[in-house]
């Protein structure tokens, strides 16, 4: 696992009050199963990000739960209505409980 | 021309039996891995009413490692109503979870889109818990030429 994922998201910058806007986010990641076995016939160990959190200025707006059947490289749209500005924090944290995180400033004219 | 008969017989029941075990695990009837892993997550005796979710997957998957999958609930999403829990179920993976989804009011749409891994041909669910406690669902089915890998 590499210490610094590349990390996408989409996120539109400013939006209308009331306006519903699509959140995309994506973390480079193997998403690995636990069932694989490698080249001597050994099985690989699981290692998959658990939980995913979107949070506005400290409000959770949307949550996941990762299991070994979400693909490599996990991607996500979701939903929020956008009503106040402030800073989207995205985390992801692996079963180790290691974090990554991002974040995004969204502008509600 | 008694072991004859016999072997002709053996061998004509072999195709058949393995023909046939897809067909019956494909059908709509094995429904034992969604009842459990419900069961499991939101407790014994709940009901789970079809409807009011809409789960879209491809009918063909040619890869099983990376399946686009994208959940709707039909939810207004205010205080008052809204989706709490999305709960993505497998027929057939060796783990019956695959993601689970938590929504609140801010959400706004209780509308996501991922990607999953799939071991086998079969039906993904998806059960919504809203805010009243009532469970509801839906499922697509995806015929998946290249299997995710779990042995």
């Amino acid at each position: 696992m590499s210490d610094s994922p590349t990390i996408r998201l989409s996120v539109p910058s400013t939006a209308r009050a009331g306006e519903l806007i699509e959140i995309k986010v994506m973390i480079q990641h193997p998403m690995e199963s636990g069932y694989r076995r490698g080249v001597m016939g050994e099985r690989i160990a699981r290692d998959i990000i658990k939980y995913f959190r979107c949070s506005l200025d400290g409000e959770v707006i949307f949550q996941t739960e990762f299991y070994p059947g979400v693909a490599a490289n996990p991607l996500l749209s979701f939903y929020t209505r956008a009503e106040q500005s402030g800073t989207l924090l995205f985390e992801w944290i692996d079963q180790q409980g290691v974090t990554w995180s991002e974040q995004a400033d969204l502008m509600v004219e | 021309m008694k072991s004859r008969r016999r072997i002709l017989q053996a061998l004509a029941s072999l195709p058949a039996a393995g023909f046939l075990r897809p067909l019956a695990a494909q059908g709509a009837l094995d429904t034992a891995q969604f009842d459990q892993a419900v069961v499991e997550i939101f407790g014994p005796g709940q009901r789970v009413t079809p409807g009011r979710v809409t789960v879209s997957i491809p009918a063909i998957s040619e890869n099983g490692y990376s399946v686009p999958l994208g959940i709707e609930v039909d939810s207004p999403m205010t205080q008052a109503d809204h989706v709490r829990e999305l709960v993505v179920i497998s027929q057939s993976n060796p783990l019956p979870v695959i993601a689970r989804f938590q929504f609140g009011p801010r959400s706004g749409l209780a509308k996501v889109s991922t990607r999953i891994r799939l071991a086998d041909s079969q039906r993904v669910y998806a059960v919504a818990q809203m805010n009243d406690g009532s469970l509801w669902s839906g499922y697509g089915h995806s015929i998946v030429t290249l299997a995710a890998c779990v042995i």
